[in-house]
């Protein structure tokens, strides 16, 4: 389908609370990825290839730390739009979103919140500008959900840190430059390091055989005697607090970015019923496909209020953690049931390429289950209104 | 160089069309305004000199503050300064008038306007500035380049091109072939937030009258219906034609 004849669902008109600037943010991602995600994603997904192309694009529209300071780089953006950038970029593909999520959240942020003035001003431009790819370790082959059992750790040897460890499922590690990596002191509080390529006894094996964010590049961080200098250390925070809350920024961009997925599965499918004809009529006119279509943009204009809300918050800075695993769960899961009830509106040509329903599909699967599962996250919530942590 | 890019603000091209108070007003509800594209390719151009040349671009729009969402995304594509002229636009005459104001004290050396706009269709703007202004005009320019004071521009003509040659202070009535559509700009997250903090001055409209006055707008006819008629059947092709349609 034409992606410049997409309509984005705004049930509620939410574009009436949205500044001129949020919409000229919105308008200019969108142009973008219509012009440079949406003719080669398809074929990148096919063949589970990474689209180092749009590197240069995704640094020139300025999706690399949108909310980073401009000294540093960044565009000094708000959270309504960085969550506006998400939302589009996640419109043309989650793994696309996702290398925008990681190099922002997870690299730059927390480079820019507890790194120091030296590594500030060498890292966070290179980053923004893409000459720097980054990555983030923090999950482990026997510590996903309970990261604080990380077994990856590190020695003082005087003059340098001595890394040893692995790491799993990490997005962008097979081309990363610069690795935000989470690692244990021999007292078992947990540091950042910045782990760079070329440093003796670290390599990154790529991840092969996913069957979801398929262009996205996942890996593998290997630490054997890595002698890290002592300047690489985030000074500005430990504890498993440090990692949690880059997090939060990412997991607040993603419950965004689920909305740009499921408006283009909606959008699809509605525009699809309606042409669609069968028994002498559209598709469109049927009860059942009416319920689904209805059923979705309930739950997408429900989602768009979360975020908008959430938006409103994290730019006060009353966004709590959890909070933010509120929408991330409840948005994710929403995209993806989307996803999924487009995908048969489509019938079969629901499971063909030349529609993004079942690329979306398959990379929510991602989406739901990294930066927190569903079912952390409701645990989170549990905690959060019990005071009761379930999660042991 | 200093350059002033003549911007109108125009529904965009996928617009559904209405008319209210007894089609005699443009029904704005719901419809999304953009840079009228002509406008497009000569802000992209301006951005060529500026960035090639060092030239200077200011950009200017006669309208309500309802133009300034318009206005602003040119500066966030690099235009340096904006001026909004604090008047509704009526016709061609008024715009240029007020315009013409804008380019005598900016003391612009190019301006450059669109070959017309896409919502009232006038191709005025540009000929009644540079006659106002006794500024030397090329219209429907598809090509243009500066050398010191020396201005080389192709102008579309029927079925052809013509190249001429002519001197600063200039005013063009650009159009696609300035640039392509693939050199147009995508504004970017550091634009839009430096446009914030550039200079969008809003000046109040100069004494002039429109010359013209709406009386009515209207439509046209609704699309019939279309017929199809299967590929081996000729005659009955030429039996609508000649029976039904007239035509033939
Ligand atoms: C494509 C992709 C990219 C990724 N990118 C990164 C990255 O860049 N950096 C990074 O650090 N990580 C990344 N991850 C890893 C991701 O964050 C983890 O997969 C996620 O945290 C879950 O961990 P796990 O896979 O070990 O699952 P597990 O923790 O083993 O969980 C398995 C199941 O058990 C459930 N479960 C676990 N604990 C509990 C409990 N207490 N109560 C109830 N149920 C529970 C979970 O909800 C889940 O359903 C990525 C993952 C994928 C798939
Ligand atoms: C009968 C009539 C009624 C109108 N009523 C309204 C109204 O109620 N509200 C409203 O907003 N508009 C209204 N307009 C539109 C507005 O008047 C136009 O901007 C103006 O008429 C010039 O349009 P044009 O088609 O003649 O321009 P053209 O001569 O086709 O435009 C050529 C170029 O001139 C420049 N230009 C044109 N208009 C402007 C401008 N406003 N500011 C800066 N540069 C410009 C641009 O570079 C453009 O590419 C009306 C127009 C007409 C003809």
């Amino acid at each position: 389908m034409d992606p410049k004849a997409f309509s984005a669902p705004d049930y509620y008109l939410l574009d009436d609370v949205l500044s001129s600037e949020h919409i000229m943010v919105r308008d200019a991602a969108r142009s973008w990825v219509n012009k440079a995600i949406i003719p080669i994603i398809d074929e990148h997904a096919q063949n589970a290839t990474f689209p180092k192309q749009v590197i240069g694009g995704l640094a020139e529209i300025g999706a690399f730390g949108p909310m980073i300071p401009e000294n540093y780089g960044g565009a000094g953006l708000d959270y309504i739009s960085y969550g506006l950038l998400m939302q589009e970029i996640e419109r043309g593909d989650s793994g696309i979103r996702s290398t925008a999520s990681v190099q922002s959240s997870l690299v730059m942020y927390p480079i820019y919140a507890y790194g120091t003035e030296a590594q500030k001003k060498h890292f966070l431009p290179k980053l923004a500008s893409g000459e720097y790819m980054g990555a983030f370790g923090l999950t482990e082959p026997n510590h996903g959900s309970n990261p604080g059992g990380m077994e990856t750790k590190f020695k003082d040897q005087g003059d340098h840190y001595l890394l040893n460890g692995a790491k799993m499922w990490i997005s962008n590690a097979p081309f990363a430059d610069v690795a935000v990596v989470w690692a244990k002191d021999e007292n078992g509080r947990i540091h950042g390091l910045l782990v760079e390529r070329g440093m003796e006894g670290f390599t990154t094996p790529e991840t092969h055989n996913k069957w979801s964010l398929r262009a996205s590049a996942t890996g593998e961080l290997h630490f054997d005697n890595v002698k890290i200098p002592k300047k690489n250390l985030l000074p500005g925070k430990n504890g498993l607090s440090a990692p949690l809350h880059c997090l939060d920024s990412a997991r607040y961009g993603i419950s965004w970015g689920a909305i740009g997925a499921a408006m283009d599965c909606y959008d699809t499918a509605l525009r699809y019923a309606k042409e669609r004809m069968q028994f002498g009529k559209p598709i469109a006119a049927f009860q059942l496909q009416q319920k689904k279509l209805a059923e979705m943009v309930t739950e997408i204009t429900k989602a768009q209020l979360l975020a908008h809300r959430l938006g409103q918050l994290k730019n006060k800075g009353k966004a709590s953690s959890a909070m933010i695993s509120m929408a991330k769960r409840n948005n994710v899961a929403m995209a993806l049931q989307v996803a999924r009830e487009s995908r048969q509106i489509l019938g079969a040509m629901g499971i063909s390429g030349e529609f993004s329903i079942m690329r979306h599909m398959m990379n929510l699967e991602s989406v739901v289950t990294y930066e927190g599962t569903h079912d952390i996250h409701l645990l989170i919530t549990g905690a959060d209104i019990t005071g009761i942590p379930a999660f042991k | 160089m200093k350059i002033l890019v003549c911007i109108s603000n125009v529904p965009d091209t996928t617009s559904k069309i209405n008319f209210t108070d007894g089609d005699t007003k443009f029904d704005t509800n719901g419809v999304q305004f953009v840079i009228n594209p002509n406008d497009e390719f000569g802000l992209t151009r301006a951005m060529w000199f500026k960035e090639k040349q060092g030239a200077t671009v200011h950009i200017a729009t006669v309208g309500d503050a309802s133009v300034e969402p318009t206005m602003r995304k040119a500066l966030a594509i690099g235009a340096d300064e904006g001026i909004r002229i604090d008047a509704v636009p009526t016709d061609g005459y008024f715009v240029a008038t007020q315009l013409a104001e804008v380019i005598k004290k900016g003391a612009y050396d190019l301006v450059i306007a669109g070959r017309e706009s896409i919502d009232y269709n006038g191709g005025m703007v540009p000929g009644i500035l540079a006659a106002m202004l006794g500024m030397n005009f090329v219209n429907t320019c598809i090509s243009l380049e500066v050398e010191g004071s020396t201005a080389t521009a192709v102008r579309e003509i029927d079925g052809g091109k013509e190249k001429v040659s002519t001197s600063l202070p200039l005013i063009i009535g650009g159009q696609k072939g300035l640039v392509e559509e693939s050199d147009l700009k995508i504004p970017n997250m550091r634009g839009i937030m430096m446009a914030r903090k550039k200079a969008l001055n809003v000046v109040p409209a100069s004494d002039s009258n429109p010359l013209t006055k709406d009386q009515t707008f209207e439509k046209p006819a609704a699309k019939g219906p279309v017929k199809l008629v299967d590929a081996g059947n000729v005659a009955e092709l030429v039996s609508l034609l000649h029976n039904e349609a007239k035509v033939i």
